[in-house]
């Protein structure tokens, strides 16, 4: 499940095995589950645990702080933070902000789902890319302005989009797509 | 308190009214949607907007407390518009045909835009995003129709304990459902219909066999059989315009008759069987404990109500153990009616159909359990709710009122009082130490009128204890034992039993819990809306058709007595383990 976990967070860990992941999940239940507001906290640091939230952890979460299922989903699914489906080696997020919205932002959003195939808030089925939207990273002279795994790129030419895509994942940009 | 002026109209409310309630109270109807009686007000649908002088913007009335000298007009021009412009908004979005929507004669939101004098819709929305929901016996739900009220979920939540419904997503987007939009049969669901039962609009709804039902009428090879359970009498006949409260028995009894059943039964009569045999089980269970010194499961739990069980599988697996073994009535009925009834007949069981008329969802689901059945058949073949045995009078064009007044048939059909009183709230453990007291003691029932007061009435928990001065020699060991009992309805308060037993604080021998808040004449399949006034109503309605009985114990029902004689032999013996009683099974909690 978690081949290559090298290039996104969990910097310096070795892979851990899902009981291994299980097992820290616990004990973070464990701390948490007297305490009252604990669901949202808890899922964040599921979150970091996996990288994402699979629907054991999820239930796992629910049965431990006596939630029901529908209240941890109904949350889950309310904040755009949290994930069910693992995030791709590398998180693409597309500025939304005024500046950038006026400046192209829609079209560099709009070719990037186009070359990657996704929707946003969707990973790649090679598990490269995820395709996420923000509200202004304070860039806004350089609009439109995406980042790529907190690398900032300005200026975006939509038409272009694949020469940013190649520095991170060439033979999948190359195989898939077109350059132009 | 606060003195206020509604329309012109002054009032003095208590400290801690609702604005809606004290608007009310001044003689003025304001409409609500989200709202519901003494269980949610949280301000959601906008639907109760008023003007009140010196506020800058509407107030929402039903989250807004009165205040002293506040002057309020319920419905000025600004006021209508705003409510009307809500109702548009909601009405915009509406994925539903009234035509051809079982709620059309029942609906809020249809009866609000007639209200409202609403007779054009000039919002273009989007409408919401439609996913019928079959998956469950019990339920139907279509998220085309559904208005976002919340009510289903606050009761599903606080009410029952559960929550397997939850707003899912976010925005425009938000669906009420269970979690991640699945369906209701993949995650845990009691299948009560509570949420069935405080829906303003046709998105959650019996999953109705009525079709079914008719097919099997039509059938001239088979002898349809059908019985009724107790709290029917006492709600039906709302549906056909008689005041809650109107006990219909007779009246019952011959629409069903004109129906086309063949024979028209009652599951009073084991209603009257479980007295028997769980109050002998109690009884054994006692004798277990303080004579024989084993390990036997106390206190015992009742399990005539379904949505419990399921509850108890799911979230107490540990205690089950603790549930009476026997099955609810209406699963001893159809065990008979599959055994007992043809034999005496002679009759093939292939050519009886078994049709329950319940007021519950649950017993939809109860019915299809693999256990309760034999030789490839279920005993209880079809469900109807209450709401859909109404469905089926009207269609057929029967004139309920002007109906005549029949009795039920021989022999599934006699009961006594006790068994009326499985109907609400309290009624089953009176039903058991009515007839328990007076086998242990050999002497009458010392309660007035035959009434264990404490344990009747709306209070979630409940509780009593008798004492047993003299017993006969056979029960001697219970001689000067005070038996405590508890009583609990809504699944949140039978939990709450459950956790001060387990945390040591209460001892109790006998707890009684129905599912539904009020017991059966709350439940899910009644018709609606079942307010706090409607079951108050309906329980006593309960206790009259009780009172006016001249067998009012379990005991003393002749043809029970028959039943023993010539078919059951013993209680708790070979046959009852057979056909009347039952086994739990562990279930996930999520
Ligand atoms: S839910 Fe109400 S408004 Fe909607 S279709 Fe049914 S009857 Fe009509
Ligand atoms: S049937 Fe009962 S448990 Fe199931 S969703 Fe409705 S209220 Fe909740
Ligand atoms: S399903 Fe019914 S009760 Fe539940 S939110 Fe929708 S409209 Fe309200
Ligand atoms: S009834 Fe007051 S906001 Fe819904």
């Amino acid at each position: 499940m978690t081949d290559d976990v090298g290039k996104t967070g969990c910097s310096g860990c070795e892979e851990a095995s899902e009981e291994e992941l299980l097992a820290r999940l616990d004990e973070v239940i464990e701390k948490y589950k007297e305490k009252p507001g604990a669901l949202i906290p808890v899922l964040q640091m599921a979150q970091g645990i996996f990288g994402y939230l699979p629907e054991v952890a999820l239930k796992k979460v629910a049965k431990g702080l006596g939630k029901p299922y529908s209240e941890v989903a109904g949350v889950v699914g309310f904040y755009s933070f949290f994930s069910t489906v693992p995030r791709g080696r590398n998180l693409i997020r597309v500025c939304l902000g005024t500046a950038c919205y006026v400046r192209g932002g829609m079209q560099v959003l709009e070719a990037l789902k186009k070359q990657l195939g996704i929707d946003v808030g969707e990973t790649t089925e090679d598990r490269e890319f995820s395709l996420e939207v923000a509200r202004c990273f304070g860039a806004c002279g350089l609009a439109p302005v995406i980042t790529i795994n907190d690398v900032v790129h300005h200026r975006v030419k939509p038409a272009r989009i694949n020469e940013v895509l190649a520095q991170y994942a060439p033979e999948a940009v190359g195989a898939g797509g077109r350059s132009e | 308190m606060p003195v206020l002026t509604v329309d012109d109209i002054k009032v003095e409310v208590p400290e801690g009214t609702s604005l809606l309630d004290a608007c009310r109270q001044a003689g003025a109807r304001i409409p609500t949607l989200c709202y519901l009686e003494g269980v949610q007000a949280i301000g959601a649908c906008r639907m109760c907007l008023v003007e009140v002088e010196g506020a800058k913007t509407l107030v929402v009335s039903c989250v807004q407390p009165a205040t002293e000298g506040m002057v309020v007009h319920t419905s000025s021009s600004r006021a209508r518009r705003a409510r009307r412009a809500v109702l548009e908004l909601l009405l915009s979005e509406h994925a539903g045909d009234c035509q051809s929507c079982v709620r059309t004669a029942d609906c809020e939101l249809r009866s609000l835009a007639e209200l409202l004098n609403i007779d054009e819709v000039t919002y273009q929305g989007e409408r919401t995003s439609q996913k019928i929901d079959r998956t469950t016996p019990a339920l139907v739900r279509d998220t085309g129709k559904c208005i976002s009220c919340r009510r289903c979920v606050t009761v599903c939540n606080q009410v029952q304990g559960v929550g397997a419904l939850f707003p899912q997503n976010r925005g425009f987007n938000t669906v009420i459902g269970p979690a991640f939009a699945m369906d209701l049969a993949d995650v845990v669901c009691v299948q009560c219909g509570q949420c069935a039962a405080v829906c303003p609009v046709g998105a959650i709804t019996e999953n109705s066999v009525t079709e079914k039902v008719w097919e099997a009428l039509d059938d001239p090879k088979k002898h349809v059989i059908v019985q009724t359970a107790p709290a029917i009498r006492a709600a039906l006949g709302e549906e056909f315009g008689y005041e809650p409260g109107t006990l219909v028995t007779d009246k019952m009894v011959a629409a069903l008759r004109r129906l086309g059943f063949d024979a028209v039964f009652d599951t009073n009569f084991t209603a009257d069987l479980t007295i028997i045999e769980e109050g002998t089980e109690l009884l054994t269970r006692l004798k277990k404990a303080l004579v024989e010194d084993k390990e036997v499961a106390l206190p015992m739990f009742t399990s005539c109500s379904p949505g419990w069980i399921n509850y108890m599988e799911h979230y107490n697996p540990d205690m089950l153990a603790n549930l009476s073994t026997c099955k609810s009535p209406q699963q001893m009925f159809g065990a008979l009616a599959k055994t007992y009834y043809p034999k005496k007949l002679g009759m093939d069981p292939k050519n009886v159909v078994v049709v329950s008329v319940m007021p519950c969802t649950a017993k939809k689901f109860e019915c299809a359990r693999p256990e309760m059945g034999r030789d490839g058949m279920q005993d209880v073949d079809y469900v109807l709710t209450t709401r859909e045995l109404a469905r089926m009078v009207k269609q057929a064009g029967i004139d309920f009122r002007s109906l005549p007044e029949q009795k039920m048939d021989k022999p599934l059909g006699i009961s006594t009082g006790a068994a009326d009183i499985f109907a609400a709230t309290g009624g089953v453990m009176e039903a058991a130490l009515r007839t328990a007291y007076e086998i242990v003691t050999g002497t009458a029932f010392p309660f007035d009128n035959l009434h264990v007061t404490p344990i009747q009435g709306l209070e979630g928990v409940k509780e009593a204890s008798v004492t047993i001065e003299e017993t006969v020699p056979d029960w001697a060991f219970l001689k000067g034992a005070t038996v405590n009992v508890a009583v609990a309805h809504g699944l949140a308060n039978a939990q709450k039993v459950i956790d001060r037993i387990r945390r040591g604080e209460a001892s109790y021998h006998f707890v009684e819990v129905m599912t539904c808040p009020g017991g059966c004449i709350g439940g899910g399949g009644q018709p609606r809306l079942t307010s706090d006034a409607v079951r108050q109503a309906r329980i006593k309605a309960i206790y009259a058709e009780d009172e006016g009985r001249e067998l009012r114990k379990s005991h003393e029902n002749p043809e029970i007595l028959a039943l023993y004689d010539e078919y059951l032999g013993q209680p708790l013996g070979h046959l009852s383990h057979e056909l009347l009683h039952t086994k739990y099974t562990e279930k996930d909690r999520v």
